[in-house]
């Protein structure tokens, strides 16, 4: 049993949301100059430079990449050796956010009700916990803030099998045809398969945290990704939307088993600002 | 090759008439901040006859909510937010004389519509630029609804603050006409 203080997750958790917003990875940045060099429209061409300088000057001048800092998403894998003491976990972990946001001039955008009074809380809390028990002694948090524009051009479908995987394809490019220019592209699209409702959307939502330069490891689903990819970007979209070769830069797939007479299929479209920071303590 | 034009603001007809979708456009004065809760705002005042925070008349409004303003910076990273939410609010504020807007995404065919009536276009900003934006921002000030934060309504002094041309005046729609080009 190894003890850890919630209050010394504190630090960490401020110092993830701030690089998260600070410093893209460079797998993003790797992956859009491969796109560049292929893409055929001049305007999509200069769209991609300045979003590479904008990825440059972000990280020189220590401003978030984009104004929208997003919702501050934390997936926290918990050893089940750890005893988490002094005090209450989901608070240090909104604490680190509080402060990050704070210290970091990151902006708030959570308001406090979706409806009625929809009031910003100012410290961009609460942050969305989601926390996986796994075995050893260690805890691994990653911040992932994730923007609104995209998030608004996600979606879920309680499909059949019937459909097959066509029909599954066929949902996936036409839910990034519809979205157009919103969700700021070239996307990153997040796809959960199988499940039940709820878990199918969590899963499209952790297919994002696969980094643009690894592959799905089932080959049978690496496949299908890439026929997603060549897809999409037959499209015509483009970056931001106005006409090019390069919509999406990747495709990430997570599956589960799923219930006989379900077939739940979830689309998390990712802008292509898409953040992440870990750490394991 | 892009064609890039100057903008100065306030607009007038005349040059909004030289511009042609697929133009880069780099406008320089002043501009004004509104997002959704703004918009909303606008939309009652204008509904009960009361005076806006802003004389709308040859004016731009650029959809944004910036991220605070770090020590010596004169804004925070302030790139475009998606401009559909705000379709609702737009057409009552074109009527009024607002030229233009900038934001990212396309608007609905009841907005360009009005832009073609109203002789005003629709520029996009490169969504997740905000740095390189802020950097063309030289000035900002809150103007009306401090207490909305991020989403008051600012009045920006900008440098060559760069966007394209998604909408002109004669209804063409840059995310019809581009992306049908490159489509397989």
């Amino acid at each position: 049993m190894r003890e850890i203080n919630v209050n010394d997750l504190i630090p960490l958790v401020k110092k993830l949301s701030i690089d998260a917003n600070y410093y893209i990875g460079e797998d993003i940045i790797n992956k859009i100059k491969e796109f560049r060099e292929l893409e055929e429209s001049p305007t999509a061409v200069e769209i991609l430079d300045v979003m590479l300088e904008n990825y440059k000057l972000a990280a020189e001048e220590r401003m978030a990449v984009c104004q929208d800092t997003g919702s501050a998403v934390v997936f926290v894998e918990l050893g089940q050796d750890v005893h988490l003491t002094r005090g209450d976990f989901s608070e240090a972990i909104n604490e680190g956010v509080r402060q990050g946001y704070h210290s970091g001039y990151l902006r708030k955008s959570i308001v406090n009700d979706p409806i009625i009074e929809r009031i910003n809380t100012n410290d961009n809390t609460p942050a969305i916990i989601y926390t996986d028990i796994v075995r050893g002694d260690k805890i691994k948090i990653t911040v992932a803030p994730k923007g609104g524009g995209s998030e608004n051009m996600s979606e879920i479908k309680m499909m059949t099998a019937a459909v097959g995987l066509e029909g599954v394809i066929e949902f996936v490019v036409d839910r990034i045809k519809r979205s157009g220019g919103n969700p700021c592209p070239p996307v990153i699209i997040g796809i959960g398969l199988g499940g039940n409702f709820e878990q199918s959307a969590l899963l499209s939502k952790k297919a994002l945290l696969r980094r643009l330069d690894e592959r799905n490891p089932d080959p049978k689903w690496d496949k299908i990704e890439n026929e997603i990819l060549q897809k999409v970007n037959k499209l015509g979209i483009g970056p931001q939307g106005l006409g090019g070769t390069t919509t999406a830069l990747g495709v990430s797939i997570l599956t589960k088993p799923c219930h006989l007479a379900s077939m739940p299929v979830a689309v998390n479209v990712q802008c292509h600002a898409a953040r992440h920071k870990s750490i394991i303590i | 090759m892009i064609k890039t034009v100057q903008l100065t603001t306030p607009l007038d007809d005349k040059i909004l008439e030289t511009l042609k979708i697929g133009d880069k456009v780099l406008i320089s004065g002043k501009i004004y901040t509104a997002r959704d809760a703004a918009h909303k705002r606008l939309y009652e005042l204008i509904k009960n006859g009361e005076e806006l925070p802003f004389d709308m008349t040859g004016q731009i409004i650029y959809y944004t909510g910036p991220a605070p303003t770090p020590p010596g910076k004169s804004i925070g990273s302030a790139g475009p937010t998606t401009s559909y939410r705000m379709d609702k609010y737009t057409l009552s504020l074109l009527t009024l004389g607002l030229k233009a807007t900038i934001g990212k995404g396309q608007r609905s065919e009841e907005v360009i519509n009005s832009m073609i009536r109203n002789k005003a276009v629709y520029f996009v900003a490169i969504g997740g630029a905000a740095v390189v934006i802020a950097k063309a921002i030289k000035q900002s000030k809150i103007i009306a609804y401090d207490e909305l934060g991020t989403e008051a309504i600012r009045e920006l002094e900008v440098e060559n603050f760069p966007c394209f041309v998604a909408n002109d005046i004669d209804g063409n729609d840059i995310f019809m006409t581009e992306v049908k080009k490159y489509q397989k």
